[in-house]
């Protein structure tokens, strides 16, 4: 299990940040990510690889209303 | 030549450090015009924009003061900052008045060229008190330190020919027509109480009047009541340093920072050049947030008809600098160009829409389930000639469709008109009935909180079931934006002064998606601080926009990337380099703390602004009917066991959504407290004396009002 945005999320082997992305369906393309605290830049969202208890922060830089 | 009813001459003075040091006085009743000083007292505790907007407001009402009294002021300003042309979005003109919809103070801002020609022209505000018996055109001519009062004549009613009249008779050729700026509003806000104020600018690329909307709470209502059917300004010669900055070299280094950044970034950002706000439509369908048929659920499938695409591809005019005052490179005033009417007076015509906005697409769109641009574009066109708000607009009359489709209205009841969602004729034909003052569009121009006593009154409805489902606070009606799987979102609309505006907080990703403010101790920091850091863009005449809508490439990275500390600090030097005081970010908090708490006082004093007047319409916090639950069963079963711990398999569908609804209003109340509590008043809203004391606002006025409540 991993969290995503604090919130529990089953993981698998071989998981990738792009991977988390895809399951939690967040389409919006302006994203920050964070792994247990580190940043992640958009160009190793395909390689970075989640490991089981890893905190993910995807967080949506979105400037709405 | 109109009829000059009253002239007055006035000396052209420089602006100093932002700031004229004098306000205007037009009693539009006795044809009074005078000048007032602006006190450095005005300026250490309102600042300018709202600010001075809610002070003279203040002094021109008394609580019995209603909309249509004589004495109600439309009170309007730019701010110290505001039409600086080095950095963008600094073209607003703030708006106060008390409202037709909720009895208190409504405040409103607009992009269009009114408020900084208004400043250059020698003033920091203008207030309009009185009511004429005939119809008035006031004209001030900041070149020539003119101002008249005229009879209107023959001029026509509706904001796109009145503004290209008045622009045509007071430019002095086609290169002077971009210095006039008229504002007005549209027949239907002689009939409606949503009536708005449009403020116009002249497009040079496409040779034509443009306008945007100061549109909440019924300023075009009051502005006809007071029988003014247009207010001009006339001020040739924009340039960089007419505030007379103290330090104008700090000012042009940061505009030019900022300008490569939009430059370089917003394509791979909110591409807010290429669609402007609407370019967040599909990603509010996305995540459930898209208010669909009246807030039933938060996307449709039909919603990529609406997408932002269709309306680059097919109808905005692309490659035109489309800003709304000199120097603004985000230039997200799109508008569609030789777009075709198929109805109304002006069917036929081909004609200019400026837009849509997101709120246009969303409300009149997905709210009325009518997946057709041209729908959009069609009700958007009308909305902003008529003079009507879109936002109340679009949530009343998605509150008037789901009534008939619920049986709680009938077509008879409605003059016949087939207002089912998605039927886009019945609808627009709705907009022509508030511009002619007809059938049932009088009814729906009452407002939703109105409509919601007539339908129960006069047709039988069901009183519960309409004010679960009418979405309004205070009177207002919601902005376009779901909250249901938001909390703080929740009190984001709810707990604010005017009313549901998304212009205070908006937090719905922040809270519901990404998860960082779980708590309500995180929810009530973020509705402190918020409101706050987005009220200072009103005392200053800043548009919010080129805060976090374009964000530095490693904003990122930093600890706190929803407050865009970088454009936070663009705005303190910006302003210490305007007004050559030395204030920091924290003090920026407390210039806003002190209007925000200054407006919720002066709601109590007008016999609101209590805890009772936050309340929440269900529909906001939870799912109201069957339909909505079972739309989103797998989410709600999923929260009746991970939040309450409760096994919805042993439940009726009545009583999940029974014990939904207690877990929802439950978390809304504590919410309520800890926010209260944040914001330094007591726990029935009141600002308590001792949080006046600590942010300068221990003004005896202030005390006298808040201590009977303590």
């Amino acid at each position: 299990m991993i969290k995503v945005n604090t919130r529990d999320h089953p993981w698998q082997e071989g998981m990738t940040v792009r991977g988390v992305i895809e399951e939690k369906k967040f389409t919006f393309r302006h994203l920050v990510v964070r792994v247990n605290g580190n940043f992640i830049p958009e160009d190793q969202y395909e390689h970075h690889v989640i490991n089981d208890g890893d905190n993910v922060m995807v967080i949506h830089l979105i400037a709405g209303g | 030549m109109r009829k000059v009813l009253r002239s007055y001459d006035y000396k052209l003075t420089r602006i100093e450090k932002g700031y004229n040091n004098r306000s205007l006085y037009i009693n539009v009743g006795d044809l009074r015009i005078e000048e007032k000083e602006v006190t450095q007292f005005m300026k250490d505790k309102f600042i300018g924009g709202k600010g001075f907007d809610l002070w003279y407001l203040w002094h021109a009402v008394t609580p019995q003061t209603r909309w249509d009294s004589p004495e109600n002021e439309i009170v309007m300003s730019s701010g110290p900052i505001g039409g600086i042309t080095q950095y963008p979005g600094t073209g607003k003109t703030l708006l106060a008045a008390i409202s037709t919809l909720t009895d208190i103070p409504i405040d409103s801002n607009v992009g269009g060229y009114f408020g900084p020609l208004l400043k250059f022209s020698g003033w920091d505000a203008l207030e309009i008190q009185g009511k004429s018996e005939n119809d008035l055109v006031i004209v001030i001519d900041g070149n020539k330190g003119h101002i008249s009062i005229e009879d209107a004549g023959d001029l026509p009613y509706d904001t796109h020919l009145l503004t290209e009249a008045l622009t045509e008779e007071y430019a002095e050729n086609e290169d002077d027509k971009r210095s006039v700026s008229v504002v007005c509003t549209g027949s239907a806000a002689e009939h409606t109480l949503v009536g708005m104020l449009n403020f116009s600018f002249y497009d040079t690329f496409r040779k034509t009047v443009r306008v945007k909307q100061a549109g909440r709470g019924g300023l075009g209502t009051i502005f006809r009541n007071k029988h003014i059917r247009a207010l001009v300004v006339k001020f040739k010669g924009v340039k960089g340093n007419l505030n007379n900055p103290a330090d104008v070299a700090t000012i042009n280094r940061i505009g030019v920072k900022m300008h490569k950044q939009i430059h370089d970034l917003d394509d791979k950002q909110n591409g807010m050049r290429k669609i402007g706000t609407a370019n967040t439509v599909m990603i509010m369908n996305q995540y459930d947030l898209l208010p669909t048929r009246n807030f039933q659920t938060g996307g449709d499938p039909e919603a990529y008809r609406i997408a932002p695409e269709v309306f680059v591809n097919e109808f905005l005019t692309q490659g035109i600098h489309d800003g709304c005052w000199y120097g603004c490179t985000i230039s997200c005033s799109k508008a569609a160009d030789n777009f075709k009417l198929r109805t109304g007076p002006y069917a036929g015509q081909c004609v200019t829409v400026d837009g849509p906005e997101y709120e246009n697409a969303a409300g009149l769109g997905a709210n009325l389930g009518c997946f057709d641009p041209r729908h959009v574009l069609e009700a958007n066109f009308y909305c902003d000639t008529y003079g009507l708000d879109i936002i109340s607009t679009a949530t009343m009359m998605a509150f008037v469709m789901e009534c008939y489709e619920r049986g709680q209205i009938t077509r008879e009841d409605m003059g016949g008109l087939d207002l089912r969602f998605g039927n886009s004729d019945a609808a627009l034909e709705l907009l022509h009935q508030m511009a002619r003052g007809e059938g049932f569009g009088l009814i729906v121009g009452q407002g939703t909180r109105k409509m919601k006593k007539i339908f129960v009154e006069r047709f039988g409805a069901d009183e519960q079931l309409l004010n679960d489902i009418g979405m309004e606070n205070k009177g207002l009606e919601y902005s376009e934006y779901m909250p249901k799987e938001s909390l703080a979102q929740q009190g984001g609309f709810a707990l604010t002064n005017k009313g549901p505006q998304h212009d205070e907080a908006w937090l719905i990703f922040m809270d519901m998606v990404n998860n960082q403010i779980p708590t309500f101790e995180d929810k009530a920091y973020a509705l402190y601080y918020y409101p706050m850091f987005r009220t200072w863009f009103g005392l200053m005449g800043l548009c919010k926009l080129p805060w976090n809508d374009i964000v530095p490439a490693d904003n990122g990275r930093t600890e706190t990337p929803a407050k865009v500390p970088e454009h936070v600090q663009n705005y303190v030097d910006i302003y210490n380099a305007v007004t050559g005081q030395k204030i920091d970010k924290e003090e920026l908090i407390i210039q806003s703390e002190r209007v925000y708490n200054f407006q919720r006082v002066f709601n109590i004093r007008m016999g609101k602004g209590l805890r009772e007047h936050d309340s929440s319409p269900y529909r906001a916090l939870g799912p109201v009917t069957r339909e909505e639950y079972l739309s989103r069963e797998e989410r709600y079963d999923n929260q009746l066991r991970e939040q309450q711990g409760i096994d919805p398999t042993t439940m009726s569908l009545e009583e999940k959504l029974a014990a939904t609804r207690a877990y929802r209003e439950k978390q809304f109340k504590l919410l309520t407290d800890a926010v209260y509590k944040r914001r330094g008043w007591t726990n029935n809203g009141v600002p308590t004396p001792e949080h006046l004391k600590e942010i300068g606002m221990d003004l005896p006025m202030l005390l006298e009002v808040v201590e009977p409540h303590l």
